[in-house]
């Protein structure tokens, strides 16, 4: 019996199908049969990030509706072999799923596969309803900006009240380090104050993942990125290991060595 | 007639006229004579101002309806007022009330941006109020955490009520009708703090929780949740 996981996080734009899409590779990287299911009908992205877009011939609607099995519609990965997208479809909206379709969905899919993660749409209406409808666990994103901390606040007291969820799991996403450390950002304490729930993982924000977004190539596959990094540290704390959290420090050049030897500020 | 006890017995005190009605006899009896007492020459002759009265009804409980009874009665002679109804018993859907009004409601959680947590009588909140969540009140809100959104205590209108947290970072305050919002510049909280309505000033004041005991010296009192529930 594989694990559903819901990634959500109430605003919209805060990285939920970046984070959907690496996570997933990370966990198929270390040879864990991974599933990954769009639930944002009408906006589907996770495809584009998986560079899987012109592989969909049926989507998880005309499973609901009957027009295909389950299996038929899964689209598998082109890296991992262990890896498969359930896609959204694009030209229905969000009344086209139901709790009690999704549910009977990730029950099936729970067969098969280790890990279902589930792309949650943003906002609080019927599509994040029936997305959080059959996952056991969940894992909020959220950038350290007050409105999206605000909205992951709102969130988490929602999926309090779904009793088949565990307490969601937190990761913080887009830390521009220096911001931080200037006070303009939120800093990770401050946002797990405000949450107090548990922390996941933090991501740095880098360049590259919108570049691999881009290419439909998950960032999680370039090994030295931090972010990517990041990711699979995700992934290994998602399968029980526990990997310290990432220092935000960049490495430190030559020259700021001899400048903290002779006391000066950097 | 004459030899009978007294089913009404009229008693002026300083504050006005108290009404005394016996409590062993049937009501309609007692109001036959409360009738005849009120038409007697020397109530009906005085003009002027209403008279408060007060009416004490020993041990009998009396229903919505006979109130309504006793008051058209008492007051359709132009010169009383009703202050109060004085009875010794109370039923029991009115003691639950009263129970709940004044108990402290205790809670263990986080209230998160969206939620409300609204409870009668006093609110005891072990855990934060995060920004965007509200906690309501009819007596006072006691936090024992953060609160950084909304409070609102005596939401029925007791300006008394106060507010305290461990931690003061709200976004407003509300106290019965008044309500104060934080300032428009960036603050931090402050430790152990209260807010209360200083009808002096106007304001909500928020101040060290030990001046408490100065403004609010009764902040349990029962006759205040009796009135504002």
């Amino acid at each position: 019996m594989g694990e559903a996981i819901v990634v959500t996080s109430g605003k919209g734009g805060v990285g939920k199908s970046t984070t959907t899409a690496n996570i997933g590779t990370a966990l198929a990287l270390m040879g864990k049969k991974v599933c990954l299911v769009d639930t944002d009908i009408g906006l589907r992205n996770l495809d584009v990030i998986m560079g899987l877009e012109n592989r969909i011939i049926y989507d998880i609607v005309d499973v609901i509706e009957g027009k295909c099995r389950l299996k038929q519609a899964l689209v598998n990965d082109k890296r991992f072999e262990t890896l498969s997208l359930l896609p959204a479809s694009q030209t229905r909206d969000k009344s086209a799923i139901t709790k009690e379709g999704m549910i009977e969905i990730v029950k099936e899919l729970k067969k098969d596969f280790d890990y279902i993660i589930i792309d949650c749409p943003a906002g609080i209406e019927q599509g994040f309803q029936s997305a959080i409808a059959g996952a056991d666990k969940a894992i909020i994103v959220t950038t350290p900006e007050k409105t999206s901390v605000r909205d992951a606040d709102r969130i988490i007291g929602l999926l309090e009240q779904e009793e088949h969820i565990e307490r969601p799991l937190l990761i913080i996403n887009r830390i521009r380090n220096h911001m931080m450390k200037s006070g303009d950002m939120l800093d990770v304490d401050q946002i797990l104050q405000i949450l107090s729930i548990d922390l996941l993982g933090i991501v740095i924000d880098s360049d590259d993942v919108i570049k691999a977004s881009n290419e439909g190539t998950p960032v999680v596959v370039n090994p030295n990125n931090k972010a990517a990094i990041a990711y699979r540290n995700i992934a290994r704390r998602i399968l029980g290991e526990s990997v310290p959290l990432q220092s935000l420090e960049e490495e430190k050049g030559m020259l700021k060595k001899v400048k903290r030897f002779f006391g000066l500020r950097t | 007639m004459q030899n009978k006890k007294q089913l009404v017995t009229i008693k002026g005190t300083k504050e006005g006229f108290v009404f005394e009605l016996d409590d062993k006899h049937l009501l309609t009896d007692v109001i036959e004579e409360l009738e005849q007492k009120l038409s007697e020459d020397d109530f009906a002759e005085k003009n002027g101002q209403h008279v408060s009265v007060v009416v004490k009804l020993g041990f009998r409980y009396i229903d919505e309806e006979e109130k309504e009874t006793l008051k058209r009665l008492i007051e359709g002679t132009n010169r009383f007022r009703i202050e109060r109804f004085d009875s010794e018993v109370m039923a029991k859907k009115d003691v639950k009330m009263l129970l709940e009004r004044t108990s402290i409601k205790l809670e263990n959680k986080i209230v998160r941006s969206g939620q409300v947590l609204d409870v009668i009588g006093d609110l005891l909140l072990i855990g934060d109020v995060n920004p965007g969540g509200e906690v309501r009140a009819t007596g006072n809100v006691f936090i024992l955490g953060r609160l950084n959104g909304v409070a609102h205590a005596g939401k029925n209108g007791d300006e008394d009520a106060v507010i305290v947290a461990s931690y003061m970072n709200p976004s407003q305050l509300r106290i019965g009708k008044y309500f104060s919002r934080a300032p428009d510049y960036e603050s931090e909280g402050v430790y152990m703090e209260c807010g209360y309505y200083d009808k002096e000033k106007e304001q909500i004041l928020i101040d060290r929780l030990q001046v408490l005991p100065y403004v609010r010296n009764e902040l349990r009192n029962i006759e205040r949740r009796i009135l504002y529930g």
